[in-house]
């Protein structure tokens, strides 16, 4: 393990499988979204007979959030992936090694990134043969993949930095529920312009899972929309960041402690 | 402990009274489990209520009382049976914990536990009912149906919170770890999200339809909303439907104290 790369494939892979290898973490990444897009696409196929509604495939507009719930269960998965490993003391262990600090928590990162691709994919396959039309074709297909990699990784390092701070497994379950109103808040159900109550409207303007949200639909709907792009990436790179900052100062607090 | 003689109405009650005295304490004192509680349902009545207002507007959709009212009978119905759902939680917590085998040793009539923990579902869906139905007013709500409607809407919540609570105490008794709750949650979620949730069933088209037309969460909410809104539907069927899923889910939680004693 002498090189960075060598040490973040390593850890990357092993990530990977610790997701894949577990049927538990496994189910709600692929199906809960899956059910919910079924449901919701049923439920609410009214809503495209409503004025100004974009398009008249529910399927196609409702398939944005399945990605967004994606990201939320990488945070979850990663974060308690992460606080296990910090419970049973590999992650100090590996803090002992002569790992270089950076390829501790980048080969976890670089592992749910891949993982965020993969379940992409697996929801524009499902979101096709259940009757959604990718109006940006193939090059949005690849597109969707980059943004849903951008996204889960943004979120999974979330996930890292709780996981860092409390090194618990069960609080980093209990932001579940807080993320997950972003998405109830936003426009994943009715395009904002038809979000007819004042406070709602103001607040899903104002929440950045909506743009996120609006950049995978507008490849579905629109084909290619600049603006809902650059909104979407921006939010995407930026949660990131933030994210980033977020795990490189709960990591050296926490490797003061080891 | 076992002879029939101890088997009184008296210990029984004896029994569940201090349970839900003990649990209901709990429950007020840590936030980690009242505010959840709460937190669900006034997101989905905010999301669902607000979020999704224009469908009101769909040809064809005519609810007299308005949607936000029509989407509080969801969040009631959904209420009611998570405040059950929530006490199979805490039952199945209590086992883990050791609690509840120390219980099942002390008890004068163990049915007295069963029975404890319903207390103490029906006690936290008041308290979760009375917040929601509070931020609905003040959010606007409408109600149109007349006082004897709006006791209906609420005695048909309490029976749903015992249907949630008996199915929820089942598994609980069976499994004794909280690594059941997706047993416990999963059906029920799904059960009410295939039921009329966002548009009336005239207005689902295709396999929704057709599940939600044989699924009694759809009985539940149609007579929810006809009560709100006094203009009755389906209400016979919906109270008859809740009776029946608590017979069938009474003798499950049974069964489920019969294993949990066998196992002490």
């Amino acid at each position: 393990m002498g090189t960075l790369t060598t040490q973040v494939g390593v850890l990357a892979r092993r990530a990977m499988a610790k997701t894949l290898r577990q049927p538990f973490q496994l189910f709600p990444i692929v199906f809960f979204p899956i059910i919910l897009l079924a449901v919701n696409a049923s439920g609410l196929r009214a809503a495209t007979r409503l004025p100004g509604f974009p398009t008249h495939s529910y399927v196609s507009f409702a398939i944005a959030v399945a990605f967004m719930q994606g990201a939320m269960f990488g945070l979850i998965n990663t974060g308690t992936n992460l606080a296990e490993d910090i419970e049973s003391g590999f992650f100090n262990r590996l803090a002992l090694t002569p790992l270089r600090r950076v390829s501790l928590i980048g080969g976890l990162l670089v592992g749910v990134a891949a993982l965020g691709a993969l379940q992409s994919a697996v929801y524009i396959l499902v979101g096709l043969l259940a009757g959604a039309h990718l109006e940006a074709g193939f090059g949005g297909a690849v597109v969707i993949l980059v943004l849903g990699a951008l996204t889960t990784l943004g979120f999974g390092a979330l996930g890292c930095a709780a996981a860092l701070r409390t090194g618990s497994g069960e609080a980093v379950q209990g932001l579940f529920p807080l993320f997950f109103v972003f998405i109830f808040l936003s426009s994943s159900n009715l395009p904002r312009e038809l979000l007819r109550t004042g406070w709602f409207h103001t607040v899903a303007t104002w929440n950045p899972i909506s743009y996120l949200i609006e950049a995978f639909r507008s490849l579905f709907i629109f084909g290619w929309d600049g603006t809902a792009l650059l909104r979407g990436f921006a939010v995407a790179i930026g949660l990131m960041l933030v994210a980033l900052l977020a795990v490189a100062g709960a990591l050296r607090t926490r490797l003061q402690r080891t | 402990m076992s002879g029939a003689s101890t088997r009184t109405g008296g210990g029984l009650w004896r029994v569940a009274i201090a349970i839900a005295w003990r649990s209901l304490h709990t429950y007020v004192r840590r936030p980690d489990l009242f505010v959840p509680s709460l937190i669900f349902p006034l997101v989905f009545l905010a999301s669902f209520a607000g979020g999704l207002s224009a469908l009101g507007s769909v040809p064809g959709f005519h609810f007299p009382a308005g949607y936000t009212a029509f989407q509080f009978v969801f969040v009631l119905c959904q209420a009611s049976m998570f405040s059950g759902l929530f006490t199979g939680f805490s039952l199945a917590l209590d086992f883990e914990s050791g609690f509840a085998r120390r219980l099942m040793l002390a008890a004068e009539d163990r049915r007295g536990i069963a029975l404890g923990y319903a207390l103490v579902a029906l006690s936290r869906a008041a308290i979760t009912l009375t917040v929601v139905t509070a931020a609905a007013l003040i959010t606007g709500m409408r109600i149109t149906g007349n006082g004897v409607d709006v006791f209906g809407l609420y005695g048909l919540a309490a029976l749903l919170v015992l249907v949630g609570y008996a199915w929820a105490a089942g598994v609980a008794f069976r499994f004794r770890s909280i690594q059941s709750g997706p047993l416990m949650q999963t059906p029920v979620f799904l059960i009410l999200f295939l039921a009329p949730v966002y548009v009336p069933l005239g207005l689902l088209k295709g396999w929704i339809h057709g599940v939600a037309s044989v699924n009694p969460a759809t009985a539940f909410l149609e007579a929810g909303r006809g009560l709100i809104s006094g203009v009755e539907s389906h209400t016979w069927l919906a109270f008859l439907s809740a009776f029946g899923l608590i017979a069938l889910f009474g003798i499950w939680m049974l069964g489920g104290l019969r294993s949990a004693e066998r196992s002490t």
